[in-house]
């Protein structure tokens, strides 16, 4: 008995010891298909900051990063089955999912939350899953759809001269027939009808690399504006048919996912002038960005077989999505322990007690690079601002600072609409006073 | 050896008729139903039976659908994804707007809807077939999504058009991990896998393909062409809602239109060429190799790295695809009336092994 027991003291810190101090994140993209610039442009964004902290730090605290691929060519059914097969690996398993998709994300909400696997979605996905009372496990984290139109309207009327001149002006609103296309149909409504101006929506079919009659659409409608809401191969086409049809490039404002330099160059000279909103800025003269390329590529180690994609906006979109993937991790490791691997269930105590704040992102060589970041249990945002950019032929050219977004509309839709999926699925939002 | 039918001899009608006349072949499918039904769900992890033999299921339910219509029946059909929103969406809506109904009534009611818009969409078939019948069910397909996408009610006026299925309790049990999802499927693709089987060997599935054979011959011999044509679309847009219905509900659980593009559609028509042009089992195999072939190749490139062979991610996702295509390719060329074609060849060589002379 007493060997036993002996046996099993001995065994317990050799067990601890064994488990190897990795923390797994799933990297489930897309090389192929229409969107690949995207995907193969974040993935890489993503694992090359993971190789540079490994590589710097050690990785976080001493607990490395590891990650695997999968391919989901941006189906809803191979994002699941992605899902599926990553998140038992590592040590802990998935930290966090990010699902590169409004679609798969809708999908993944349900079973994320049972598996306690918090899903990020960083500027897409479900608007409402922003009410984290109703969502636990659910991040749509920096600015959702609602929260950028909100800004996007605010840029409209200070190009215009001021809110009160968006009265009697036509806007029209070309989006991606797709569920991340539709999101912002509402708001667009609800904002024409409180400042006064005029807006028609003209779906594009999934891919969208024909758009005459859409086009013939617009024009017919003679729009003061044409808001954007592409994705892939849609944007340039969009843009060219817009040079066909004479209507000027800098009336067009896309949204952050018609904003990469894949968006503007197939389209030429018809993307001059093209104005998109953002979450984070192009560029490789930025701290981290240098970083990379010092403990990566220099190493011959990085991702990108096209270096000169570093530095783009989806690539460093992929870097600010590791960035949030390791603070979350950092941080459950201050309440959880430092040093050790964090399970989904912990990450998602640090994604919503995070806080980026300006000083730390002067640490993390990202000033500048993002907007800061604040997450709370009732808020699963946590930003909300928004940069605009204009294309100038070469380069995206920064036009504004952040505008941050009007939550005087959104917040109050964000809660009709969780609320509403609650009562459908019979969840009882968690009281967020109670949560710590 | 085995597998040798000498010596059983049949008494009754009855069993000259069964399903099964081999006795091997009644013990084989026993033993691979109590398969499916007891081990799987005790050996399957998570990933495998909700991320890869649900879908399977549900696919080969979808391609059996199909196959009565296009493989027995011969109206070539390039409508299937729409039939599958068509259940999928009507499930959700008969969950939502009449809960007291349960689950299998509202599963059973949505392919019953299925059914109705196959019969309408199948009126053009009374006068064209072939290749202008596959375009005319083009148009169900797009009018199908058009609609779920512009009429509100479908979606309960979601923003997004994108709705979450609601979770499965049937008789208090609620059905809520991926083995229990697997065994709901798989009973309910069982037991219409079964139902079809003996269709088929009815009067009904023989006036099919009388139908498919010759139409004109078909309705000399007293064959009402109207009502076998219709009949044929509504048994196959019923199968297909039902699939769609799961689809939804075991696998994605969200139901958006995008999802049952017409990609789908030729992908389910693909499952039916390469597993077996009117053949049961040709659905099942052609929704294996459809469906779990490509993850396969993926899981497999993952051994390239074991081997040193460091390639590009983007290179090796093209990769996949056109090793992919080339199968199929091959395939066809090999055996051109599908797998279900090869197995039969396979039991045929058995009966005669080892002694082939």
């Amino acid at each position: 008995m007493k060997r036993v027991v002996l046996a099993s003291v001995l065994a317990v810190p050799l067990l601890a010891f064994a488990q190897p101090k990795e923390q797994f994140v799933p990297v489930n993209f897309y090389w192929v298909g229409p969107y690949a610039p995207g995907g193969s442009g974040i993935g890489g964004g993503m694992i090359d900051y993971f190789k540079m902290l490994n590589a710097r730090d050690g990785g976080i605290n001493g607990v490395k990063v590891t990650w695997e691929k999968c391919e989901t060519e941006y189906r809803n059914d191979r994002g699941v089955e992605c899902y599926e097969r990553l998140k038992k690996k590592g040590p802990t398993g998935a930290t966090l999912v990010h699902p590169a998709s409004t679609g798969i994300t809708y999908s993944l909400i349900d079973k994320g939350t049972a598996d306690k696997i918090p899903i990020v979605s960083i500027g897409y996905g479900r608007t409402d899953a922003s009410d984290g009372r109703v969502f636990p496990y659910v991040f749509p984290l920096m600015t959702n759809y609602w929260s950028q139109n909100t800004a996007k309207i605010k840029f409209i009327g200070q190009r215009e001269g001021g809110m009160d001149k968006l009265k009697g002006k036509r806007i029209a609103h070309l989006y991606h027939d797709s569920a991340y296309g539709k999101e912002t149909i509402p708001i667009l409504d609800l904002q024409a009808k409180k400042y006064g101006f005029e807006v028609t929506h003209i779906a594009v079919p999934h891919p969208g690399n024909e758009q005459q009659s859409q086009w013939l659409q617009v024009r017919q409608f003679k729009p003061d504006w044409v808001i954007l809401r592409g994705w892939g191969v849609m944007n340039p086409t969009a843009l060219k048919a817009a040079a066909k049809v004479g209507f000027p490039r800098t009336k067009i404002l896309g949204v952050w996912w018609a904003g990469a330099e894949e968006d503007v160059i197939p389209a030429g000279d018809a993307a001059k002038g093209y104005i998109t909103a953002g979450f984070n800025l192009s560029g490789a003269n930025h701290v981290v960005v240098n970083e990379i390329q010092k403990y990566v590529y220099a190493k011959g180690q990085g991702e990108m077989e096209d270096k000169s994609r570093v530095g783009s906006i989806y690539y460093n979109r992929g870097v600010q999505w590791a960035i949030v993937t390791t603070e979350a991790v950092r941080k459950a490791q201050e309440r959880y322990g430092k040093g050790k691997p964090m399970t989904g269930e912990q990450v998602r105590w640090g994604l919503e007690n995070l806080s980026i704040d300006d000083k730390r992102l002067k640490e993390l060589g990202a000033s500048g690079f993002m907007q800061p970041l604040k997450v709370s249990c009732l808020d699963h945002e946590g930003g909300g601002a928004v940069k605009f950019q204009q294309w100038d032929g070469k380069q995206w050219k920064v036009i504004s600072d952040w505008i941050s977004s009007d939550q005087s509309i959104v917040r109050p839709m964000i809660e009709a609409s969780a609320a509403q999926y609650a009562k459908e699925k019979g969840i009882t939002p968690r009281d967020c006073s109670k949560e710590n | 050896m085995l597998y040798r039918e000498a010596g059983q001899f049949k008494s009754t009608y009855a069993q000259d008729q069964q399903i099964f006349p081999i006795r091997q072949d009644r013990v084989a499918v026993t033993l691979f139903l109590v398969f499916a039904f007891v081990v799987v769900p005790l050996i399957g992890d998570q990933y495998w039976l909700g991320a890869l033999i649900t879908p399977f299921l549900i696919f080969a339910l979808a391609a059996l659908g199909l196959n009565i219509l296009t493989g027995y029946a011969g109206q070539l059909s390039l409508g299937t994804a729409a039939f599958m929103a068509v259940g999928a969406f009507m499930a959700y809506n008969f969950v939502l707007r009449m809960p007291w109904l349960g689950v299998i009534p509202s599963f059973i009611l949505a392919g019953l809807c299925a059914a109705a818009v196959g019969i309408v969409f199948g009126l053009p078939s009374l006068r064209i077939k072939g290749f202008y019948l596959a375009v005319a069910t083009l148009a169900c397909q797009f009018f199908v999504l058009w609609m779920l996408q512009r009429v509100g009610w479908f979606t309960n006026y979601s923003t997004s058009g994108v709705v979450t299925a609601q979770s499965i309790v049937i008789l208090g049990v609620p059905f809520d991990t991926p083995a229990r999802k697997y065994l709901f499927t798989l009973t309910v693709v069982a037991v219409m896998a079964l139902l079809a089987k003996n269709l088929m060997r009815s009067e009904t599935g023989r006036a099919f393909m009388a139908v498919r054979d010759m139409d004109v011959a078909a309705s000399v011999i007293g064959i009402p062409m109207m009502k076998t044509k219709l009949l044929a679309f509504a048994i196959s847009s019923f199968y297909c809602g039902v699939a769609g219905a799961l689809h939804a509900f075991c696998y994605l659980g969200t139901v958006e239109p995008e999802a049952y593009s017409l990609d789908l559609s030729f992908r389910i028509l693909f499952m039916v060429i390469i597993g077996g042009v009117g053949s049961i089992l040709g659905a099942f195999l052609g929704a294996a190799f459809i469906t779990l072939f490509p993850i396969f190749l993926n899981l497999a490139s993952a051994w390239l790295h074991v081997f040193g062979i460091e390639i590009s991610h983007a290179t090796i996702s093209n990769l996949e695809l056109i090793i992919f295509g080339g199968l199929i390719i091959f395939f066809l060329i090999v055996e051109p009336a599908g797998l279900a074609r090869l197995w039969q060849i396979a039991k045929e060589k058995l009966r005669l092994w080892p002694f082939p002379h």
